[in-house]
C-alpha cells in the first residue's frame, strides 16, 4: 500500500513504539497541560519545566492515541527539550507548515506561506507525508497546540 | 390530520444487491479500486435515489414557504410537508399528527425537552435519571441544567454483558421526576428494556423519554407499546437528509410544556405586549420549517416501509450473526466486540478494539481499501471510561449491507494487522 507508507514511515512507528519522554513531571514547579484532538479519540497530557532563562528544561508526554498524535509528540517532545520558548514557537510554526498550517492563510490564497530554511525539523520530516492525509493533519498537530498552550499557560503565571 | 392505513411490508430477507442499487453514492465511489464498503451508518446513514429525487421534485416544482400562501404551490408544498408528517406518525405508531414535532436532529429534540419541560418542572435537588451509556445528546443538556440549577443526576449502570444494570432501579427511581435512556445504544449496539424502564418510571411518577436515534431506523417502533412519554429520532440515520428530526410526545404533555424557540408559526396572536402559542405541534416549529428535507423524511419512510422494518430487523440479525461469527474466527481473541454477543439482544453496531491498534490507525488502513467505520469515542465519553478505553472503532450495519461487506472489512483489518505488526 504505498499511500500509507508514505503516512507511516519507519521513524513513526518507532516513536510510536517506543515513545520518548513519557511520564510525569511534579506540578508545580512544572506546569500540566492537557488536549483533546478534535478528531476524537486522541488525548494528550504535556508536563513542562521551563526555568528562568526562558529555557524547556524537560517536557513529559502522557496521555493515549493513534500512532501519529503519539508519535508526533515523542518527537515533539525530543526536539523542543533544551530549547528556548522562541525556538519552540519558531519550530513549531515550521512544523505547522509542514502540516499546510499557515498562520497567514487565513487572509486568503494570496498570502505567501512563510518559509523557514533554517530550521532543522530532523525526525519530524518523517510527518510530511500526514498532509497527504488532511484529517489526520490534527493528530500529528495535537501535541504542539498543547504544548503551545502550556507555554502561554507557563508565561503567564510567571508575569 | 387523519392517519391513513400502512402499506403492506414485504416479506423475507432483503435482497440487498437491489437495494444497493438504489443508492447512487454506493454504486457510483470507488476508492484506491476498491468499491466503497460503508459502515457508518449509525453516524449516518446513505440516501436512496427515492429520497434524493422527492426532495429534488419539490425544488422543481412545488416548492414554496408552508402554512402561509393561498397560492397552488403553495398548497402543494403545505400538503406534502403534513402528509410527511403523517406518515411519520404512522410508521411510529403515534395516535396523531399533533404530537409529531419536526426540529433540526434529535440532539435538538432532547434540548428542546431541557429548555421547556426541564426548565419549568426541575429546580435545585429534583432527580433525572440517566444511565452510563447515553450519547452526549442525552446527557450534556441534563449537565447543562445541574449546572444552572443544581438537579442530581443519576445514572444506570452498566453490567459486565454490555446490557443495563437494573438491580437497583426502584432505588433510582425514588423521588426522580425523569428517566432519559437510550433505546438502542450508539457504542455497544445493546437494546435496552425500554417499556419495563417505562413501567417502572411512571410507578415511581416519573415520565420516561426516549432517545430512538439508533432504534427507530433499525426496527419497527410503537412509542405507545414502548410506554414512553417523549421520544426522539433522526432523520438522517433512517435514510433521510440532514437537517431533520423528530421528537414524539404524549398530546396532554406537549400542551403543558411552554414554547421552545419563538417566533413565526408558533404563535396564534401576537401584539406588541405578548402574544398566545398556536396548537401542537406548531407550538414547537418557530420559523420556516425544514420543508423539504421533511418531505424527504417522508420519501425515507415510504423506502423503510415498502422493505418492511420486520424484514430489516431479520436481515440485521442475520447479519450481525455473521459478522460476529467471521470476526471469532478470523481474529479470535486478538479482537474484542464492545458489546452483547447475542444478536436477538442487539442492533448491527459493532464496536471493537484489535489488538493495540489505535481506532484512528484501523480506521485509515481500512480506508486505504474502500471501508468506511468510525473511529473515536462516539460521543459517549463517559461509557468509554466504563469500557476502560480511550476509543474504539465501529462498523455498523444497515439495509445496503451484505455478507460480502463483511468479508471485505475482516479482509482491510486483517490487512491493518499486518501492517501494524510488531
Amino acid at each position: 500500500m504505498p499511500g500509507l507508507e508514505d503516512l507511516y514511515r519507519e521513524i513513526i512507528l518507532d516513536h510510536y513504539r517506543n515513545p520518548r519522554n513519557r511520564g510525569e513531571l511534579e506540578v508545580p514547579p512544572a506546569h500540566r497541560v492537557e488536549g483533546f484532538n478534535p478528531l476524537c479519540g486522541d488525548e494528550i497530557v504535556v508536563y513542562l519545566d521551563v526555568d528562568a532563562e526562558g529555557v524547556v528544561e524537560d517536557i513529559r508526554i502522557g496521555g493515549q492515541g493513534c500512532s501519529i498524535s503519539q508519535s508526533s509528540a515523542s518527537m515533539m517532545s525530543a526536539a523542543v527539550k533544551g530549547k528556548t520558548i522562541d525556538e519552540v514557537h519558531e519550530l513549531t510554526k515550521a512544523f505547522k507548515a509542514m502540516m499546510s498550517i499557515h498562520e497567514s492563510s487565513l487572509e486568503g490564497d494570496d498570502a505567501e506561506p512563510e518559509e523557514f530554511p533554517d530550521i532543522n525539523l530532523g525526525d519530524l520530516e518523517a510527518l510530511r507525508g500526514v498532509v497527504r492525509f488532511p484529517v489526520r493533519i490534527k493528530c500529528a498537530t495535537l501535541s504542539w497546540n498543547t504544548l503551545a498552550q502550556g507555554l502561554d499557560e507557563a508565561a503567564s503565571a510567571a508575569s | 390530520m387523519a392517519l391513513t392505513e400502512p402499506k403492506r411490508p414485504t416479506t423475507g430477507l432483503l435482497d440487498v444487491a437491489r437495494i444497493k442499487a438504489d443508492f447512487p453514492l454506493l454504486t457510483d465511489t470507488v476508492v484506491n479500486g476498491y468499491p466503497i464498503v460503508y459502515l457508518d451508518s449509525a453516524s449516518s446513514s446513505q440516501k436512496p435515489q427515492s429520497v434524493l429525487s422527492a426532495m429534488d421534485d419539490v425544488y422543481h416544482h412545488s416548492y414554496a414557504n408552508v402554512h402561509r400562501g393561498v397560492y397552488g404551490i403553495a398548497a402543494d408544498a403545505t400538503e406534502r410537508y403534513e402528509a410527511a408528517r403523517a406518515k411519520i406518525a404512522r410508521f411510529i405508531g403515534a395516535p396523531s399528527t399533533a404530537g409529531v414535532v419536526f426540529t433540526k436532529n434529535v440532539t435538538e429534540a432532547f434540548n428542546l425537552v431541557a429548555y421547556t419541560w426541564g426548565r419549568a418542572n426541575l429546580s435545585a435537588g429534583d432527580v433525572v435519571v440517566l444511565t452510563e451509556i447515553e450519547h452526549h445528546a442525552n446527557l450534556v443538556p441534563w449537565l447543562m441544567l445541574k449546572h444552572e440549577r443544581d438537579i442530581e443526576l443519576r445514572f444506570i449502570p452498566m453490567a459486565p454483558d454490555f446490557t443495563l444494570d437494573l438491580s437497583g432501579l426502584d432505588q433510582l427511581l425514588d423521588g426522580a421526576k425523569l428517566l432519559s435512556v437510550t433505546a438502542m445504544s450508539n457504542v455497544l449496539g445493546t437494546l435496552t428494556p425500554v417499556r419495563q424502564l417505562a413501567d417502572a418510571a411512571h410507578a415511581a411518577g416519573a415520565l420516561c423519554m426516549v432517545d430512538g436515534a439508533q432504534y427507530v431506523p433499525h426496527l419497527a417502533t410503537n412509542v405507545i407499546e414502548l410506554g414512553c412519554d417523549l421520544f426522539g429520532f433522526t432523520g438522517h440515520k433512517m435514510l433521510g437528509p440532514t437537517g431533520i428530526g423528530v421528537l414524539w410526545g404524549r398530546e396532554e404533555l406537549l400542551n403543558e410544556m411552554p414554547a421552545f424557540l419563538g417566533g413565526g408559526e408558533m404563535i396564534r396572536d401576537v401584539r406588541l405586549d405578548g402574544w398566545t402559542p398556536n396548537d401542537i405541534p406548531w407550538k414547537f416549529e418557530a420559523g420556516t420549517p425544514p420543508i423539504v428535507e421533511a418531505i424527504g423524511l417522508g420519501a425515507a419512510v415510504d423506502y423503510l416501509e415498502a422493505l418492511g422494518m420486520d424484514a430489516v430487523r431479520r436481515h440485521e440479525i442475520a447479519l450481525t450473526t455473521y459478522a460476529l461469527d467471521t470476526l471469532t474466527a478470523r481474529f479470535g481473541d486478538e479482537l474484542i466486540i464492545q458489546g452483547p454477543t447475542d444478536p436477538a439482544g442487539r442492533g448491527g453496531v459493532l464496536s471493537f478494539s484489535y489488538r493495540d491498534v489505535h481506532p484512528h490507525d484501523i480506521s485509515q488502513v481500512l480506508d486505504e481499501r474502500g471501508v468506511c467505520v468510525r473511529a473515536g469515542h462516539h460521543c459517549a465519553k463517559p461509557l468509554m471510561r466504563v469500557l476502560g478505553v480511550g476509543a474504539t472503532a465501529r462498523a455498523s450495519l444497515y439495509v445496503y449491507n451484505d455478507e460480502a461487506d463483511i468479508d471485505a472489512f475482516a479482509d482491510a483489518l486483517e490487512a491493518a494487522g499486518e501492517f501494524f505488526a510488531l
